[in-house]
């Protein structure tokens, strides 16, 4: 007996094989369904809370009262003058989003100035000591952050290693004030965040075809139009990557600043906790978490427009 | 015949002047605080700024310190607990999400267990506290709890990539013949595909007892009063006099660190 192709054996067919597929990709859900919950749970859904807070009105003693209002979010930018009742910009605030910005930008360009030829230098290495100087680097990614920023702590301290250094070689009578100040985060932050820079740029290096660099130097190019013109284009989208990864935790850092800042120098994430501790101004704390998340996928959502862009371009 | 010696020195053309001096100079950066660090965790003195003599007397004080002593317990019971529950869960994830044609709601799931890695930490840590807040006025119960599910929840993505490339770089033609072979499902995976991701799940697992014993800000938030882990001790103490106390559990914190990454290195990179 020859099978013949009868339609109600490949309905059959077809069908036996949807239905393994559909149970094949329940199966998939159900083993996702923990990892899911748990981020839903304690990860993703809070934030709508938080979003909710944002338009209630502060409790007396922390925590909310629930009644509706949007001073939080005007209290953001504006405050209202006890006296004359006039509305006026929150300097105080203003300053601190301007302090995170600015020191954001700064640590990302210096960990751009020495990251970038740290990663070309890993990336042009031989194949066996490479992957022992792409260790030394990960090594400090993986360390306690709070532990790296002891350290930066111990040597720009009043009696400090530095300090000490150049007292003890009568370059200065008195120690120089790093702590407490704008440059002490801007240092430290460029100091922690320096391996999310030198990653993503070595990854996009080690993929860098030399023979198109050998072509330009055929072509006489100098060494440094080498560099700007045909190393430099190729190997943007590492930079971009690297850009965003230090940009991102800079604007958020909490621990850094609260160490080396101290309680003056604050950033947006100290000002947050400031809402929760002696602030005992919630809404307000949520509000301003909200609006750092919202600047923060803002940024992360340009990186993807722009490297998923880049990928286009390459083919 | 023409004359090439000036060719002699071979052209290199990956050198870019003043890079290598550059790289070496951030690795010296990189480097000397912490050893510094490390050092001053064994002097005699008091006093941070000078060396006065070798000693162990700061590690045999850390230890003694009854405050150190709970925290470091606490830390390691807090990491292992939410590194095994993320590890499992994000490795029954990985299962799901690889190897497979694409489905609906694949990227809904990539994107939900990233999520943790998405969002700042302190907008996370404020999340968490308002909403345990909500429950432990509710319940009035304040136990670790808290603690072991926040910290599970933001593992969770740290252990799954790691999962996830393992197990992309895995075809699937063992398990066709071991079912071939007339395997069931459940023996080939517990004997073709388990031991085949193993490095994966184990270079998983580290990483999530890594990033959990050194989380700082989520514990903050999210703990009630006496549930302080080793970093939110550490960072308590910096607020008063700072004694090299702290840099010797600084130094013992890292040792940890370094050993994991090592044997994280070793394990994922054995395959090339």
């Amino acid at each position: 007996m020859t099978v013949q192709a009868d339609p109600v054996t490949v309905d059959k067919a077809v069908e036996i094989e949807r239905d393994a597929r559909r149970r094949d990709v329940r199966m998939r859900w159900l083993l996702s369904a923990p990892a899911l919950t748990i981020i839903t749970l304690f990860a993703a859904g809070p934030l709508l809370i938080v979003l909710v807070y944002s338009f209630l009105t502060p409790g007396n003693y922390g925590n909310v009262k629930w009644i509706f209002s949007i001073d939080a979010w005007t209290n953001v930018v504006v405050q209202r003058d006890i006296f004359d009742n006039t509305l006026q910009w929150a300097d105080a605030h203003l300053s601190i989003f301007w302090r995170s910005l600015k020191l954001s930008i700064v640590t990302t360009i210096l960990t751009a100035i020495f990251g970038i030829p740290t990663a070309y230098f890993i990336a042009t290495r031989s194949a066996k000591t490479r992957n022992l100087w792409l260790f030394l680097i990960t090594i400090p990614f993986w360390t306690n952050l709070l532990v790296r920023t002891i350290a930066v702590q111990e040597l720009i301290r009043t009696e400090g290693v530095i300090n000490n250094v150049l007292r003890m070689l009568h370059i200065i009578d008195t120690p120089i004030q790093m702590m407490f100040t704008d440059f002490a985060i801007g240092f430290g932050m460029t100091y922690v965040y320096l391996p999310l820079m030198v990653l993503p740029v070595y990854a996009s290096i080690e993929k860098l075809d030399f023979r198109l660099v050998e072509a330009g130097y055929d072509l006489y190019a100098s060494r440094w139009t080498c560099f700007r013109r045909i190393i430099l284009p190729l190997v943007k989208p590492g930079m971009i990557a690297g850009s965003i990864l230090v940009f991102v935790p800079s604007l958020g850092a909490y621990v850094t600043p609260r160490v080396l800042g101290g309680g003056k120098n604050l950033m947006f994430g100290n000002l947050i906790e400031l809402q929760f501790g002696q602030g005992r101004n919630w809404p307000l704390g949520a509000a301003l978490s909200i609006s750092l998340m919202v600047l923060v996928m803002v940024a992360l959502i340009y990186y993807t427009r722009i490297s998923s862009g880049g990928d286009k371009q390459n083919g | 015949m023409a004359d090439f010696s000036l060719f002699s020195r071979r052209f290199d053309v990956k050198r870019v002047p003043g890079f290598a001096s550059v790289a070496l100079g951030v690795f010296v950066m990189l480097y000397m605080p912490v050893i510094l660090l490390v050092v001053y965790s064994f002097n005699k003195g008091t006093n941070l700024a000078f060396w006065e003599g070798f000693s162990l007397r700061w590690y045999v004080q850390a230890y003694h310190n009854e405050a150190v002593q709970e925290a470091a317990f606490r830390s390691l019971y807090l990491a292992l607990i939410a590194a095994t529950l993320a590890t499992t869960a994000a490795t029954m994830a990985a299962l799901a999400t690889t190897r497979t044609k694409k489905f609906r709601g694949q990227m809904l799931i990539y994107t939900l267990i990233n999520q943790p890695l998405m969002v700042p930490e302190i907008v996370t840590a404020v999340a968490l506290l308002i909403f345990f807040a909500m429950i432990k006025v509710a319940t009035g119960h304040t136990g670790m709890i808290y603690l072991i599910v926040a910290h599970t929840a933001f593992c969770i993505p740290f252990a799954y990539l790691p999962i996830r490339a393992r197990l992309e770089s895995m075809d699937l033609t063992l398990e066709t013949a071991a079912a071939d072979l007339y395997a069931s499902p459940w023996m080939t995976f517990r004997r073709v595909t388990l031991p085949l991701m193993w490095p994966g799940i184990v270079a998983g697992l580290m990483l999530a007892f890594v990033v959990s014993l050194d989380d700082v800000v989520i514990t903050e938030f999210v703990k009630s009063a006496g549930q302080e882990t080793l970093p939110t001790f550490m960072l308590g103490q910096l607020r008063r006099v700072v004694t090299p106390e702290v840099n010797a559990i600084s130094t013992v914190l890292m040792a940890v660190s370094v050993i994991f990454v090592a044997m994280f290195f070793v394990l994922t990179g054995r395959k090339n």
